[in-house]
Order: C-alpha cells, then structure tokens, then sequence
C-alpha cells in the first residue's frame, strides 16, 4: 500500500500574496465592445472557421469547428456580427489566426443553449455526456487547456479508479479557483460527479492546500453524505498544483517519467473545468467565458473576474481601476510559470488564468553570480533532478549529456531558480536543453 | 504605451543570496572566537584579523591584476580567512596567517576557477601544506591560564599514551602513563575550551553553538557533521582504550567539532545530494578514527576532509538520485 504523505519531496515556499485576492467575490468584467477570438485556444490542432466577414452571430454560438483527434471548438462569446480575421498575439507567446467580432450589446443567446432538468441529465449515458463537453469547447481550465473530452476518454484505454479535482492553486496572487469553490461548491461537486459517472469511477477527491480553509469548510459541509468523494487537506507549498505532485501526495502512486496519470488509474481535472463540466450539462452552456484573477502591485483594484472570452487584457485593466504604477511586467499566468507579455491589447483565451501586472521594483532580473555548488536546487526539485548540474552542461553546450541527465523529465516549474543564492537561470537553462535536445529529436 | 518587460519565468525569487549565506557563517563563528580570545588572550584576535586581511587582499588584488570581476562582498573571503586562522596555533608568528590566506585563496580557491570551483576546503588545504613547510611553528601549542610555557595537546596526550608498546617496562611505563592520564584535561574543561589546540577548535560549547545557528539557518544540514561525529565516536569508542570516555573526549578534543560542521560542509567540495553527504561523512570519521588511533599523527580531521573532498566528483557520480517516476531499465 503506497504511503500517502498529503505532501511531496522538494517544493519552494514563495510569499503567497493572496491577502488582496483572496477575499474579492468574483465580480462580471463588463462586456468589451469588440472580442478577439483565437483559434486555437488549446494543446492540439487550429479549428476550422464556420463564418465569414459581415456574418451575424450568436452568443455562444460555434464559430470554429474542432479539427484532428485532439482539438476542441470555439465559440463567439457576444453577440455581434464578425468583422474581420486577423493574426493575434496570444497570451502563451504566440500568435494565432483569430476571429474578430463587434459586440452589438445584445447578448442574444444561441438557440442551442437551454436548460436540462435533473431527470434529463440522470438520462445521459456516458458517451453523450462526452460530446457534450466535446461540443461545449471544454479545454483544462488550469492554464494547460489540454481538451478535456479526449482525456475522459482515458476509461476506454486504461484501467482507472480515482478522479482528483485540482483545487490546489498554488500560484501566488492567484484566487479564481478559491473563489470558485466558495462561491460555486455546489456546482463543482456535481461537475464531479458527472466525471466520475462518464469514466465508471466511484471514488473522487477534490484537493485543496492548507491557506484555503474556507474553501475546505464550504466544500465538506456542501458534500453531505455521498461517502464517494472526500475533501482532502494539503500542505501549502509550491508546486502541489501539478499533477503528478498532487496525484502522489494523495495516493502515493508515482506516475512513471514518461507516463500519464490515467497509468496509474487516476484522472485530474482542475475546478474551473469542473464548473465547466457542470454549466455544459445543465444549462448547455459552451464554453464562452472563464474566471480569472488580477493583481499585482501596479494595478489599482486587484480583483477575480468572470471574463467573456476574447476580451483585451487593456479593457479588464480598466475594469481594475487601471496602473496605480508604472507597469514593467504583464504576466499571463502566475509569477512562477507564467508568460510575460509585450502588449495589454492580447485577448483572454480559455488557457489564461490570471493577470498579473508588476512595477519595475518586482520586475527587476537579478544579476547571476557564480554558482556555489550549495545544493540547494537539488533539495527543491520536485522530479529529483540536478539543475545545477543540468545548468553547468547547458553552458557548456553539452545537451547529450544533459540529456542523460534527465533534463526532458523537468516541469519548468521554476523551484530552482526561484531558491537559488546565486540568482543564476537553472530552469531558463534546462528549458534550452529540452528545446535543442527536441529539435535534435526531430531531424 | 507602456514599455514592458519580457523574461522566462520564474518571475519572483527568494531573498536569499551567497552574502548572506557567508554573513551567516561568520556570524555562527563569532562565539568559537569569543572563547578563543577569552581563553588565549588578544593574540589570538590579531591572529584572526591578519588572516582575514590576508585573504581578502589577496582575492581583491588578484582579481583586480587579472581583470576580473571583483567578488569580495560575497564575503568568502572573509571566511576562508577566518576558518584558517581558525586552525593555527595561538603561538603563531604574524606571517604564518598572512601566508596561509594567500595560499588558500590563491593557489586552492583563485587558481581552479574562484568560488564554487575549489574542489578542496581552501583553509585546511593551506593548513595542510603549512603544516609540511613550517611543523615546529605549526605545532607550538601552549595551555589557557597557564605561564605560556608550551605542552603537548590533550589529543598528543591520549596518542601517546595509548600508542606505548606493552612490552615495554612495567614500572616506567605505568608511572609515565600515570603521569599522561593526569594531564587530560576534565570532559567539562574540553567542553567549554579550557585545553590547548588550535585558535578555534578548543571550545566545544562555542562551536556547537554556532553549529545550531547555521543548522536553524538553513546554512548546512545534518548529514556531513551529524555522521562524522557519529561515525568517530563510535569507532574510537569501540577500538580505543577506555570505551565511551575515549570516545567522548575524542569527540570534544581536536578539530573535530570545527571540521564536522564548518570545514567538511563546504559547498563546494562536498557531494550534493543527503545520500552523498552521508557517505562523506561516514567517510571523514573512518579516516580520522584510524590516523588517530593508529597513524603517526595525533589529528585526523584535516586530513580525513581533505582526502574525501578528492573523492566527492566519485560520490556525486555514484549517488544521482533516482527521477520522480523513473522506470527502472528506461533510459
């Protein structure tokens, strides 16, 4: 029986700054004028577009058709008519072909999109809830976006007894999953068990960090008595969030190198696909808008925001009271993983979980100094690697080696640079490693 | 339009940094100096200050002549300086320490790339080639509170004693033994620094104190000191003479506090993960257990840390830990 230890080994303990999010109840982001809307919002391939410039369309209504087995569908999230399509900047670094739409303040709904009761929903088999979800746009709603219908196909290829919601946000800043769970308990547990019902599982856990009690409370006295699924405690500490972390902290299993978690009989989802899952069933909502939070000490009103795809991150500024600073950092994302960003104008996408500003007092890139060989990397890494080892080859330019050291395995989750004395870029140089080494891969 | 910044993540670090990880080293060294002032008397702190000038001179002009960057407010000069003074007789002649500091940070730490290249402890390398050049100023020991006139260590006392061949006369030999057992010092006066050795190894009390600043500090953890110690005490207390007391005085006599917890955890010349740290340690006691009992010298510690800072690349080698989720047989 595998040692169930509610933590893992290494991990980093970064200020987690959430006291200004922490207590903001999720508040509507008013309705931009116009939204730009990516194509690909999700790990797999581009949709094809099902309008053209000048077509009217509806809220919620599909605009971009899945393409390829691992893909998921896009829709409008106003009302409007389409004006044009452009090249857009996107908030995990690149750029992709988007459809632009002007807002006509209607919000008029697709006719798809009407409410099912309890007996209809209890009806659906486990393949119809599927294309359901498929049909809904659902990606994962932790940054990842990976297409949540194609990982609850993992029944089908793998022997599975364990679903684990994600609620452990172990960012700082972050709260739009803590707000979620305290304001949306209801909802995420029937997300749940609707997963739980597609894959033929009868045990679930929602997982939460320590600093996040209330979400504990409102979820355990939510629960009642379905003895299925279990609230379960976790030591606050950065990167409890990642899966593979999470799934060994609550079950002991390790998930193997190259593995994923439905090989050890587990499948995660975090809260926000949760909810998603949930709004899709009951009220055949597509996924048109996400939860996010702002912060940052150069923004004014740090807040959590229900956001309409497609919105520019210069109108949620705004929305937030704009710069009380000179901005230096836009981050998408958390400050441990997170995408720095060159423009305010970028869309939010199903993949941005935050908006992070910071002045230049935050912003400011150590210089590096030599490493002193203190070790203290090693003790951190959540996958036992060597980064200072993994650094010395990259400098050297010896990827074959660094190969053989693992370096593929790393999660870029940051733990070592963050704890370095020296300041010196160990994951910015592992993430070169993994870059040649996969180039070499290629050719 | 605002002028952003674009960098890879992590976009925050901890507070940390190499100064304050020296700042604190010094500070866990301050009492060990304190005692040896109080026990020694102020030759001892001019001791201290010419190594520690030294030091930092030698690596500020060095890197100022070869035009490289100027390092010295990571403080590890200051304390290279300090642990060599750290290691000499209270009796030391002025250019005993201002040699030693160059040579530790010249030859040992400056010559193989500056800091965290040094793949020896630089102060008790220096010790050790001081030690082959000048052995008589090297090993003027004199007693605290005595007239200065000079006397083996407790540690040459319990060499000698237990190194006397049996066969020898009894009646001399039991009177000279005698003699020898009465001049050991009390386990209290060893705990609190009231014997001879060098400048700072006398007081354990000292030492373990400034041991538990750098442990609660993060600055070290317990794998090198906690099995060395444990390692020397078990084997000195299993092959020497007198059990338990033997091994308790070899543990609070000698450099071995001092060399268990601020010389054998160097960073640097130490392997970096527990596993690899245990073996040094366990390494270290082997090695100065046997020089103590049964090798020609008297102290062990320096050259038992030094010879297992030469096989840490093999321990480092040999102890990769394993991957989170490796497969075993995958590559």
């Amino acid at each position: 029986m595998a040692i169930r230890a509610f933590t893992f080994r290494g991990g980093v303990h970064p200020p987690q700054n959430k006291q200004e999010t922490h207590n903001k109840p999720i508040e509507n982001c008013p309705v931009p004028e116009r939204v730009v809307i990516p194509l690909v919002q999700h790990i797999g391939s581009a949709c094809e577009p099902l309008v053209g410039v000048g077509d009217r369309v509806l809220l919620g209504q599909k605009i971009g058709e899945s393409r390829g087995l691992i893909s998921a569908p896009v829709h409008s999230s106003v009302s409007g008519t389409v004006k044009s399509f452009e090249r857009s900047d996107c908030p995990t670094g690149g750029q992709a072909m988007s459809i632009v739409i002007e807002n006509d303040g209607k919000d008029k709904l697709a006719d798809s999109i009407k409410d099912r009761d309890s007996e209809e929903i209890n009806k659906l088999s486990a393949e119809q809830l599927r294309d359901i979800i498929m049909e809904a746009g659902i990606v994962g709603m932790g940054g990842a976006a990976f297409p949540t219908h194609v990982k609850l196909r993992s029944a089908q290829e793998k022997k599975l007894d364990t679903v684990i919601i994600n609620g452990a946000e172990c960012e700082p800043y972050l709260a739009d999953d803590y707000r979620i769970m305290l304001e949306y308990p209801d909802e995420v547990i029937k997300g749940l068990k609707l997963i739980m019902k597609i894959l033929g599982v009868d045990r679930g856990y929602i997982a939460i960090e320590d600093n996040k009690q209330k979400a504990i409370d409102t979820l355990n006295k939510a629960l009642e008595d379905d003895n299925r699924i279990r609230v379960i405690k976790l030591k606050t500490k950065y990167p409890q969030g990642s899966e593979k972390q999470l799934i060994h902290a609550i079950t002991g299993r390790i998930v193997p190198a190259k593995g994923l978690p439905m090989d050890v009989g587990v499948v995660v989802n975090n809260i926000g696909t949760s909810l998603a899952i949930y709004n899709a069933v009951k009220k055949s909502e597509p996924l048109y808008y996400r939860t996010i939070t702002v912060a940052g000490d150069a923004i004014k009103e740090p807040k959590n925001l229900t956001v309409r795809i497609g919105t520019s991150f210069k109108d949620i500024i705004d929305f937030c009271g704009g710069f009380i600073k000179e901005p230096a950092k836009l981050i998408s994302g958390g400050p441990m993983m997170g995408t720095t960003l060159h423009d305010i104008s970028i869309p939010v996408t199903k993949q941005t979980t935050a908006i992070l500003v910071f002045s230049e007092e935050y912003a400011k890139v150590p210089e590096e100094s030599p490493c002193i060989r203190c070790g203290r990397c090693v003790q951190v890494c959540p996958v036992n690697l060597l980064p200072l080892s993994l650094n010395s080859l990259v400098l050297k330019g010896n990827f074959e080696e660094a190969e053989k050291l693992h370096a593929m395995d790393c999660m870029e989750c940051g733990s070592c640079s963050y704890i370095c004395p020296s300041k010196r870029l160990l994951v910015q140089s592992i993430r070169l490693a993994k870059a040649k080494i996969h180039e070499k891969k290629k050719s | 339009m605002e002028k952003l910044k674009v960098s890879s993540s992590p976009h925050i670090y901890s507070r940390n940094t190499t100064s304050r990880i020296m700042l604190d080293v010094i500070i866990a060294l301050i009492p060990a100096g304190i005692a040896s002032i109080y026990f020694f008397g102020i030759k001892a702190l001019s001791i201290i200050l010419l190594a520690v000038v030294s030091a930092v001179l030698t690596e500020g002009l060095l890197q100022k002549f070869t035009k490289k960057p100027l390092t010295l407010k990571d403080l590890s000069a200051v304390v290279t300086g300090i642990l060599l003074a750290y290691n000499l007789p209270p009796t030391a002649p002025w250019w005993l320490p201002v040699i030693g500091s160059f040579i530790a940070i010249a030859l040992v730490k400056q010559a193989f790339g500056g800091i965290g290249n040094n793949f020896m402890n630089p102060a008790l390398a220096s010790r050790a080639i001081l030690l082959a050049a000048w052995p008589v100023q090297m090993t003027n020991w004199i007693v605290p509170n005595t007239d200065g006139a000079s006397s083996a260590t407790p540690l040459a006392l319990i060499n000698w004693v237990s190194n006397m061949d049996p066969a020898s006369s009894g009646a001399t030999q039991s009177g000279a033994s005698q003699v020898a057992a009465d001049q050991l010092p009390s386990l209290f006066d060893a705990f609190i620094g009231n014997i001879g050795g060098t400048i700072g190894e006398i007081s354990a009390l000292a030492l373990l104190v400034g041991a538990a600043y750098l442990l609660i500090r993060r600055v070290i953890s317990w794998h090198i000191p906690i099995s060395f110690i444990v390692t020397t005490f078990v084997l000195t207390s299993l092959l020497g003479t007198n059990g338990i007391e033997d091994g308790l005085l070899h543990v609070l006599l000698g450099g071995l506090i001092l060399g268990a917890f601020y010389m054998a955890t160097d960073y640097s010349s130490s392997p970096i993960t527990p596993k690899g740290k245990i073996i040094m340690g366990i390494g270290c006691g082997l090695i100065t257990s046997i020089i103590r009992l049964y090798g020609g010298y008297p102290e062990g510690v320096s050259y038992s840390i030094l010879l297992m800072n030469i096989a840490t690349p093999l321990i480092d080698k040999f102890t990769k830990p394993r991957v989170f989720g490796e497969v075993k047989g995958h590559v």
